[in-house]
């Protein structure tokens, strides 16, 4: 035992405690820490994956779906599970590749009933859901909890990612205010992915939370990174902090989650 | 660990045994015992993997450390000096 690190722990961590940035210090933190997931699907899953990797000690996980064999193309975690609950099916997962995280399974929908009481027990959200109505409460609930937000999406051979520390920066409704109307955009099942886009993003997404943790490196706030996967390019977006941004703006016409809808206007992704 | 009362400082000198160990767990192992000290304390490290010698110096100096001194001491067997900085 060394610094609190057992054998175990000293070897499964030496890559990051060799870092000058991260050392037994950082590695503490990502311990004692929780981030939460929203969704184990195509973004949730990677983004699970390597936040469990690097030991990240509390790892909230929501999801109300079962795997699926369509799932497989690109949510690798959940080989060999089909049929079961994805919540579960990321535990064993979990489990199996680094027995200090602790899982904290919710096997049901986020919704405007059970969402400040989920992100109040959490230092960073990843947000991998897969529709607007999931994502416009996920931003209202992090940005009233004051919660850090990881925002990631991807459609077909694209994926867009963005990372929002509520008023210190912009959040998604300064971007998109409101969702597209129903029908305009395509479902995943109807428009298809690459199966290693989400990975791509997902990934940067744990990124963002390890980076958040350990207070290292500059966050994506204020910046989108738009990636193409057939360009094989990443753009960065500058994103404004809306000052008439009904949830983060200076006169907020949106002031609790309980009275706003949250329709779900279409299915995306 | 023992205390050293120098020119009205007190100092205190850890130890770390890492005989039989390599790297990179020499200069983990290093590292974090140095996270558990002062600024300006002491640790005396002991290692018998030659590569160690050369590694772990370099990596703590690169991390801002100060090596006070590199001995062999006995056969396959080195005492470095580190202070915390």
């Amino acid at each position: 035992m060394i610094g609190g690190f057992g054998e175990e722990q000293i070897r499964r961590y030496s890559r990051h405690i060799i870092l000058p940035e991260v050392g037994g210090k950082g590695q503490k933190k990502l311990l004692e820490s929780a981030a939460l997931c929203i969704g184990a699907g195509g973004l949730g899953a990677p983004a699970i994956e390597y936040l469990a990797a690097a030991g990240v000690g509390t790892l909230g996980i929501i999801d109300d779906d079962v795997v699926d064999l369509s799932n497989l193309q690109r949510q690798v975690i959940h080989g060999g599970n089909v049929g079961i609950q994805k919540v579960k099916s990321a535990e064993q997962f979990v489990n199996r590749l680094n027995p200090d995280v602790n899982v904290v399974a919710y096997t049901e929908r986020l919704n405007q009933d059970n969402i400040l009481g989920i992100i109040r027990d959490y230092d960073f959200i990843i947000d991998g859901s897969d529709n607007f109505a999931t994502r416009f409460l996920v931003n209202d609930a992090c940005v009233f909890e004051n919660k850090p937000l990881s925002h990631g999406s991807i459609f077909r051979f694209e994926g867009q990612v963005t990372t929002i520390v509520p008023h210190k920066g912009p959040c998604y409704r300064c971007l998109f205010e409101h969702a597209p109307p129903p029908g305009m955009v395509p479902s995943c099942q109807e428009a298809g992915v690459l199966g290693v886009l989400p990975g791509i993003i997902g990934i940067i997404q744990a990124t963002e939370a390890i980076k958040y943790i350990l207070g290292i490196g500059e966050l994506l706030v204020g910046r989108l990174i738009y990636y193409d996967a057939l360009n094989m390019s990443f753009d960065e977006i500058k994103i404004q902090w809306n000052k008439e941004c009904p949830v983060c703006g200076e006169a907020p016409k949106i002031r609790s989650i309980a009275e706003t809808t949250y329709a779900e206007s279409c299915r995306v992704w | 660990m023992q205390n050293h009362a120098e020119c009205g400082d007190t100092m205190a000198v850890a130890e770390i045994d890492l005989k039989g160990e390599v790297c990179p767990y020499t200069f983990v192992k290093t590292k974090l015992k140095l996270e558990e000290l002062e600024i300006g304390d002491e640790l005396v490290a002991l290692y018998d993997h030659a590569p160690a010698v050369e590694n772990v110096p370099r990596s703590l100096r690169n991390e801002g450390h100060k090596i006070l001194g590199i001995k062999e001491i006995g056969d396959h067997l080195w005492q470095v000096r580190i202070q915390k900085v």
